[in-house]
């Protein structure tokens, strides 16, 4: 049977679809769980310097072929975020997502994951819906790259740089990142969306936008995929509406190394990875592929 | 799970604390189902249906912003609903005690509706539980009352009445939701009966459909895992009756 063994740079991982960022993975145990589901690696919820809250709710609701939130960032803060990452790390390897303001706060917080076992760090430059971070620096070459650098100093495990589908220079910001010393780019995170109630004439969300992800994103991630892979010679991650082993394909085809899932948690629940699992398995054997490497940007051959 | 803009068919006072509003919705759901409930000039709130036909229901107590927003309002006005979530209790075993505490029996009379049960109601005073004497002749087969101060039915705790009834009753399934220290003790009194029991659980929710991991004890989504589990279950959670996560994810013992 094919291996699902992947690598991306130097990272191992014994499976190929990691938790996204923000999907049940602010504490410990439920981290733990995901792994315990079939997940070759969880990235751990964006966490900042300090305690937040976030958007006050409503923050999500379900659209049609997938859903919108607007979290906004909520996190325990750096310091209280340690505990979590050490009961996380001693079941298997968490990369530790982190969002800053400067390239200082972005280095700090990186350092600390890396104290607290993270097997890389995974820099939110996409998050579409918090002022003053994510995609509002993500967009930016030099300031992306300036970011990237700066981590890149202050840690030794490998930087990942999760970039916007909002932009139209997407190839152009990741060659940034690759050249400021990036060893993954992550992509995509979710597009930028707003959900009106007709009957209030008002958006739904408290914080007016917000960022549309599940199936309905999946076509704009594979392409965004399709575009890195000509573009940067980094390992990709490929994330977006990834609900089975199929959908899965197309982002490895396009040419990511290894895959995150989100939504497929709401919508397949925890145990969409063991089943994506299985099914790259059987089709490997079916088709012919020896392990999940041997499929990567095969469709841009 | 679906979503809908409902119109507010009644609003009553339920007792001194509480409101119930009613609205017609055909969404399916069991008895402890929940739904998030919005309205333009509130946050979006958990809220379990105390009713669960076409005509559905919400009852809650009035103690903050939202539930005063949502109290407030008339017949005729407009909330968004979407649900419902989570997964509602197990209502196949054959002898079934329910035991609601406080604001915690409202969720629990669509248990009475769909089963002919037993059930103890228990609350601070009368203002508090003297509705649910007329909805216990009604619904259940027998019914006990009691409050904390012992303005109505026997002057003692939840807890203490379950106690008391078990000396003379048996039963193979208990089923409860109240505040967590009720469930804690009333846990613990059961387990040392070594009887089953089912709970509604409650923490701080955002997206209330399973993904955020906003409302997690332990392993366990309180959105989608529960909100009802197991007594088996919930004695293994290390933050039952301990603690709970806020809005920012930081854990915060209760006392």
């Amino acid at each position: 049977m094919g291996s699902l063994r992947v690598s991306i740079g130097s990272v191992r991982l014994d499976r190929p679809g990691m938790v996204a960022s923000g999907i049940m993975d602010e504490t410990g145990a439920s981290m733990i769980r995901m792994l315990r589901s079939g997940a070759g690696a969880v990235v751990s919820k964006s966490v900042g310097s300090v305690p937040k809250p976030g958007h006050p709710n409503p923050n999500f609701t379900e659209t049609v072929g997938g859903c919108v939130n607007a979290m906004g960032l909520p996190n325990p803060g750096i310091d209280a975020f340690g505990e979590e990452m050490r009961t996380a790390v001693s079941e298997g390897p968490i990369v530790g997502s982190v969002f800053g303001a400067s390239p200082e706060e972005f280095a700090m917080l990186a350092d600390r994951m890396e104290d607290y076992g993270a097997c890389a760090v995974e820099l939110n430059l996409s998050c579409p819906h918090a002022q003053g971070y994510g995609m509002e620096l993500g967009t930016d070459p030099k300031v992306v790259a300036g970011i990237v650098s700066a981590v890149s100093d202050a840690v030794s495990v490998p930087v990942w740089v999760k970039l916007t589908p909002n932009t139209h220079i997407l190839t152009q910001i990741a060659s940034a990142a690759e050249s400021a010393g990036a060893d993954a780019i992550v992509a995509i995170n979710t597009l930028k969306a707003m959900v009106i109630v007709p009957e209030f004439a008002k958006p739904l969300m408290s914080n007016k936008t917000c960022g549309l992800s599940g199936r309905c994103i999946k076509p704009v991630g594979v392409r965004a995929v399709w575009d890195l892979h000509k573009a940067v010679s980094i390992p990709i991650v490929g994330v977006g509406g990834i609900e089975d082993h199929r959908d899965a394909l197309e982002y490895i085809m396009a040419g990511a190394s290894a895959f995150q899932v989100g939504t497929g948690v709401l919508t397949r629940g925890p145990e969409v990875f063991a089943d994506i699992n299985a099914g790259l398995e059987s089709f490997m054997e079916e088709h012919g592929y020896p392990d999940i490497r041997s499929m990567v940007g095969v469709a841009n051959d | 799970m679906t979503e809908s803009v409902v119109t507010v068919k009644g609003i009553e006072q339920t007792n001194a604390y509480s409101r119930t509003i009613r609205f017609d919705w055909d969404a399916e759901a069991s008895p402890g189902q929940f739904v998030m409930v919005w309205a333009p000039g509130m946050e979006e709130i958990p809220l379990s249906l105390s009713s669960v036909g076409d005509e559905k229901a919400i009852t809650f107590k009035v103690i903050g912003d939202d539930t005063r927003f949502l109290g407030d309002l008339k017949e005729g006005d407009r909330i968004r609903v979407r649900g419902p979530y989570g997964n509602g209790y197990d209502l196949s075993a054959e002898r079934i005690l329910v035991v609601g505490g406080g604001i915690g029996i409202a969720p629990l009379l669509p248990v009475l509706k769909a089963k002919r049960v037993d059930a103890v109601f228990a609350a601070r005073d009368a203002a508090e539980v003297s509705y649910a004497d007329p909805i216990g002749e009604e619904l259940c087969g027998k019914h006990w009352i009691c409050t904390d101060d012992g303005s109505m039915g026997e002057h003692c705790n939840a807890v203490q009445m379950v106690s008391k009834v078990l000396e003379t009753e048996g039963y193979d399934m208990v089923i409860a939701c109240g505040p967590e220290v009720m469930l804690f003790f009333l846990l613990k009194l059961l387990n040392e009966k070594g009887m089953r029991c089912q709970m509604s659980l409650e923490r701080y929710m955002k997206c209330g459909a399973g993904v955020c991991g906003a409302c997690m004890i332990d392993e366990h989504r309180v959105c989608r895992d529960g909100p009802v589990f197991t007594g088996e279950q919930i004695s293994r959670m290390t933050e039952f009756g301990t603690g709970c996560r806020d809005a920012c994810g930081t854990f915060v013992s209760f006392r």
